[in-house]
């Protein structure tokens, strides 16, 4: 896409790590950007999905009667008539994270299940139509949420965070002169991304089917779709230039957009689905409710001796989904001895999945909120109490840190909030009817890298495409594989255009886990050098050159233009270069794929259309991005409210590609830090398994009033262990501790620790 | 969303004739609640009177003696005009703080009167069959269900619903009138008959006949006007509805501190904008004080009963009111 922000930018400069304002911002704007669901297709028809309204059981008769005469209506699909699909793995091993399929069978798994699929002329047709079709349920016992009475525990071997233990914990827990043992509550929550979840389908006469849908992970929907259809992955295009808001409900493909794909081929001709609101909080997995046991030991000075974490989180019927809450813990401090054990409760809801930040958000909640509790008993200061616990290299693995700046984020993060100013008393600092509470709390988030392809072309004009089928998901891949490309090719930032998030361009994995960013630059720019060295080999050795018995080593390009290092000759445009040796266009496609593996297009395929080649980016060290966070909250003695009236977070995140957009990224995270501590929670009535907060209206989270100015340091310096171009992971670290940082605030405030979470005003009155 | 037939009226006389014509019409205005309950299936109208155009209904007169806001007039323009604003600020705060800017755009002061519970067993009525409000004698999910919004006050064992008006608690807590119109006749219904408990009927909300029109709200001034404040307490900042609010005014004796006239309406605890008269009777002639204020205060909420997860609002709404009188008489 052009990229229209040229504003202060000059031309001589490096434009990685520069703060340069979005290159898809304007046209977000103005309507310009085009969102999957606004995709306009000559005769698209409309399907409407018809949700189950009992938690369990099957499905009876479907009376089709009245849905069929309203007016508009073309089909309506049930599991009775609907195509027969395969499986695709899921992840790791695959690109789906529900097993579940519908309209495959008569079972009921969860209140809001996709039984039926209407489809007719207009959305509203649909809708209308969708409301009269009538469904007898043999329905049967529901467990409705983690605290169900009639749920149980199930052990989940082998999961990630499953019996990992260093040390003895039992016997380290044994000689601790002082122990601690706290149980931490989290509900479960919904991501809210804007964009609503929704497809456009269409298949073509050869078979091809394309798909228009918001994707963190294009390449992995195109898998998808060619498991659960069986045909092959080049039949399949999807397309999701723009994703208005991920968070993980859109790292894979889910029932809309196959459904919209398998009405599409009943039809033959293409399907736009749209889920409502209410049917985007059944309409992908939720962050599963948790609760987390965190017991400590320590010395009298405050040495941690051991630590045990025993989590318990919510999963599906059908699926084991792990929402490790251990892995901050395992890496946080120097402790000895830990052992971290997970259980599952099987509940009737949509398997769970990944909300920004999975894991460690909640993790580190609990985490950092007992070593705030921790630090009270042995009356140490929090940031005292961590440093006398500072792990100075991964107690895990006893790699060294490939970077490791958490002091200096303590250390930044505390003077610029007046952490010094602090009085340490809970209910000690007031102002008229409002008590005053400040807290920290600090946090990690693991890097991790998948290879990632890219192809640069640099055109007749000297202009330069940049093109991957990797996603923006809001956090600015655009802009900075522009400025990767400009950087690396010595041309302006506004010559650079990308283009991103169709699996008809150059394949990239998911982007999640924070790893897009660095991926992309990485594989961007080893790409943009080969360029760089074919159009100077043409500089260097062709016929029609003006720089004759010149190496390529020997020139410079800068501003577009070509010229021997030494001065020995006048500047070239590389336009102008082109014409002169005959080259309309230099195209090249690199991929960071592990020399050994590159030519294999079964490894090839793992890397993109799977989580297989995720993993760490260094053998040699632990690489982590790390933060510190600091709030402020007033608390009013009366109602209980709590507001956040500061906050402050130093984050060593490696080298910033472009600090304002970075900033953008831990802003946001430490505002959905602050919805998880105060607002969010889903609400399930248990009589009907279902939730009730099912649009966001009811479920509450912050609104640009509750949002103070949030203040953000970068303390990070670039880290080659840790990706490519020095950066480490961004987009999730924000999220993690500030839910702690608020709970430990809002403690120092009032007296009470709430371990329940979100913090409402009932908790406090 | 069902098919239903879309009118226009270009005069009132047109849209009550249109209104009559056939059961099941609604009158259309801002829409922003009737939409959003078509889209739930909750209502679903045979016909839409679109009254928008309607000349006339969107005058604003702020006079010496009352305030007369007509019915078509928008949230927004109620709540930015200059002498409401100025003069009578429980008016203006209680449009404020309701809803969004984008909603108060759109919506009516009529409609705003006319807006309908939150209650989400209310609002599926494809999944929860049981509401009286809806369908009467077909039970009521909510006592037992999540109902920590739920009403407090004015209850029945067949229905807890919670009125979510904020302007609709000033107007109650200053004696307004609604002004309908059927045609024939115009009436003028005092505010406090035309919000009804639900009792065994929680599907009657208003006293409002199919034909009948509201075609403006008139607020008498007083001194305790001149000095009123809403507050609204909840869980987040902005864009929600109430945990627990108070309309309150205050007149105060030449002394400065004997309470001469004092007003108090809750909202967002009771089934229908809440007035707490006895908690106003307990206060007149006596001396503004904290301790008064706060022992009073308690009064406005005798008879509560609570259904588990909304038992917080009792304790919350007396607080509210303290503190609103507080702010209003200079304790802060």
């Amino acid at each position: 896409m052009a990229v229209p922000n040229s504003e202060s930018l000059k031309s001589n400069g490096t434009y990685l790590g520069r703060r340069i304002a979005r290159s898809d911002g304007v046209a977000k704007v103005t309507g310009r950007a085009d969102y999957a669901l606004e995709h306009d297709l000559a005769g698209t028809v409309h399907a409407v999905i018809v949700e189950s309204t009992v938690p369990s059981g099957r499905i009876g008769n479907i009376d089709l009667a009245a849905a069929r005469t309203m007016p508009g209506v073309l089909r309506i699909l049930t599991h009775a008539d609907a195509l027969p699909l395969k499986s695709c793995p899921m992840v790791p091993a695959g690109s789906v994270m529900e097993s579940f399929l519908p309209l495959q069978d008569d079972r009921i798994r969860y209140n809001g299940q996709p039984i039926a699929l209407v489809v007719a002329d207009s959305f509203d047709h649909a809708t209308e139509a969708a409301g009269r079709v009538r469904i007898d349920y043999k329905t049967e016992l529901a467990v409705a949420d983690i605290d169900d009475p009639t749920a149980t525990l199930i052990d989940v071997p082998g999961a990630p965070s499953s019996g990992l233990a260093r040390g003895d914990a039992k016997g380290a827990l044994a000689a601790a002169a002082v122990r601690m043992d706290v149980v931490y509550t989290t509900p479960r929550e919904y991501s809210c991304p804007m964009e609503p979840l929704g497809a456009i389908a269409a298949w073509g006469n050869d078979g091809g089917l394309t798909v228009w849908m918001p994707s963190q992970w294009a390449e992995g929907a195109r898998r998808a779709f060619s498991d659960w259809f069986a045909i092959p992955m080049n039949k399949v295009r999807v397309v999701s230039p723009f994703v208005g808001g991920g968070f993980g409900v859109k790292v894979t493909a889910h029932a809309d957009s196959l459904l919209a794909a398998m009405a599409a081929r009943e039809m033959r001709r293409p399907v736009k689905l749209a889920l409502s609101r209410p049917q985007n909080f059944t309409g992908n997995g939720l962050r599963p409710a948790i609760r987390q046991k965190l017991t400590l030991g320590a010395s009298e000075d405050g040495k941690l001796q051991v630590l045990i974490h025993e989590n318990t989180s919510e999963t599906s019927v059908d699926d084991d989904y792990v929402e490790g809450g251990a892995a901050t813990a395992r890496v946080m401090y120097a402790v000895p001895n830990l052992s971290s054990t997970q259980k599952l409760v099987r509940v009737s809801s949509f398997t769970p999945s990944w909300k920004r930040a999975p894991g460690e958000a909640i993790g580190a909640y609990a985490l950092e909120s007992a070593m705030d509790e921790l630090a009270y008993k042995l009356k140490l200061d929090p940031i005292e109490l961590r440093l006398r616990n500072y792990a100075s290299q991964d107690p895990e693995s006893a790699k060294p840190w490939s970077s490791r700046r958490l002091r200096e984020a303590y250390e930044a993060g505390a003077r610029a909030f007046g952490w010094e100013r602090r009085s340490p008393e809970p209910r000690s600092m007031r102002d008229g009817r409002e008590l005053i509470g400040w807290g920290m709390a600090g946090g990690a988030f693991p890097n991790v890298h998948t290879p990632g392809e890219a192809r640069v072309t640099i055109a007749a004009d000297g202009s330069i495409e940049v093109a991957s089928s990797g996603a923006d998901i809001g956090g600015g891949t655009y802009t900075i594989l522009a400025q990767t490309a400009a950087d690396a090719l010595g041309v302006p930032f506004e010559q650079v255009r990308v283009r991103l998030g169709d699996t008809s361009l150059p394949r990239a994995p998911v982007a999640g886990v924070s790893q897009i960013a660095n991926l992309l630059t990485g594989a961007v720019d080893k790409t943009a050098r080969a360029a760089r060295e074919e159009l100077l080999t043409l500089a260097s050795s062709h016929a029609g050159s003006p720089f004759k018995a010149k190496r390529v080593n020997d020139f410079t390009i800068k501003d577009g233009k070509i010229a021997p290092t030494d001065g020995s000759a006048e500047a070239v445009m590389i336009s102008e270069l082109m014409r002169m040796v005959g080259r309309d266009r230099i195209e090249v496609t690199r991929n960071t794929m592990p020399a050994e593996k590159a030519s294999s297009e079964a490894e090839q395929r793992d890397a993109y259309d799977s989580f297989k080649y995720m993993g760490p980016p260094s053998s040699t060290h632990a690489t982590y991005a790390w933060c510190a966070q600091f709030v402020e909250v007033r608390v009013d003695e009366d109602y209980g409210t709590v507001r956040v009236r500061r906050m402050v977070g130093a984050f060593d995140c490696g080298r910033l590609y472009n600090p304002k957009l970075a900033e953008s990224q831990w802003k946001g995270g430490m505002i959905m830090g602050m919805g998880e501590a105060l607002l969010e929670a889903i609400h399930i009535d248990r009589r009907y398994a279902r939730i009730t907060n099912n649009n966001l209206a009811d479920y509450v989270v912050p609104v640009n009033a509750d949002v103070p100015d949030i203040e953000v340091i970068s303390v990070g310096e670039p880290d080659f262990h840790a990706s490519a171009l020095g950066g480490k992971t961004v987009g999730e670290i924000g999220v993690v501790g500030a839910a702690a940082a608020i709970a430990n605030a809002v403690f120092h405030a009032t007296g009470k620790r709430v371990r329940d979470l979100p913090i409402t005003m009932e908790k406090l009155m | 969303m069902n098919n239903f037939e879309y009118v226009r009226a270009t005069a009132i006389p047109d849209a009550l004739k249109a209104v009559a014509r056939q059961t099941g019409s609604r009158f259309l205005a801002g829409g922003t609640t009737m939409v959003d309950l078509m889209k739930c299936g909750v209502e679903l109208p045979s016909a839409l009177i679109d009254i928008t155009r309607l000349p006339g209904l969107d005058t604003i007169e702020a006079g010496p003696t009352s305030v007369r806001i007509g019915a078509l007039s928008r949230m927004s323009d109620v709540a930015d005009h200059p002498t409401i604003r100025k003069e009578f600020p429980v008016l203006s705060e209680s449009l404020w703080r309701g809803a969004s800017a984008q909603l108060r755009n759109m919506a009516t002061i009529g409609g705003n009167l006319m807006q309908r519970t939150r209650c989400s067993y209310f609002r599926e009525p494809g999944v929860y069959g049981a509401c009286n409000k809806r369908d009467p004698g077909s039970g009521c999910a909510a006592l037992e269900g999540i109902n920590r919004g739920h009403a407090v006050l004015g209850t029945s064992p067949s229905c807890i619903a919670t009125n979510p008006g904020d302007f609709a608690v000033a107007l109650v807590a200053f004696d307004a009138t609604v002004h309908v119109e059927n045609g024939k006749a115009q009436r003028r219904i005092p505010i406090d008959d035309f919000f009804l408990l639900p009792g065994d009927t929680p599907d009657l909300e208003h006293p409002l006949s199919s034909d009948e029109l509201i075609v403006a709200v008139e607020v008498p001034t007083s001194s305790a006007l001149r000095r009123s404040h809403y507050l609204k307490v909840r869980d987040r900042e902005s864009y929600e509805f109430a945990a627990a609010s108070a309309a309150v005014g205050l007149e105060l004796e030449a002394d400065g501190r004997t309470i001469r006239d004092v007003r108090i309406a809750l909202g967002g605890i009771a089934t229908r904008p809440w007035r707490a008269r006895t908690a106003e009777e307990a206060l007149v002639g006596r001396t503004f004080d904290e301790p008064t204020v706060r022992g009073a205060s308690r009064l406005a909420i005798e008879g509560a009963v609570d259904h588990g997860e909304n038992r917080f609002k009792i304790d919350l709404a007396p607080r509210v009111v303290a503190r609103a009188l507080l702010t209003v008489g200079g304790i802060t």
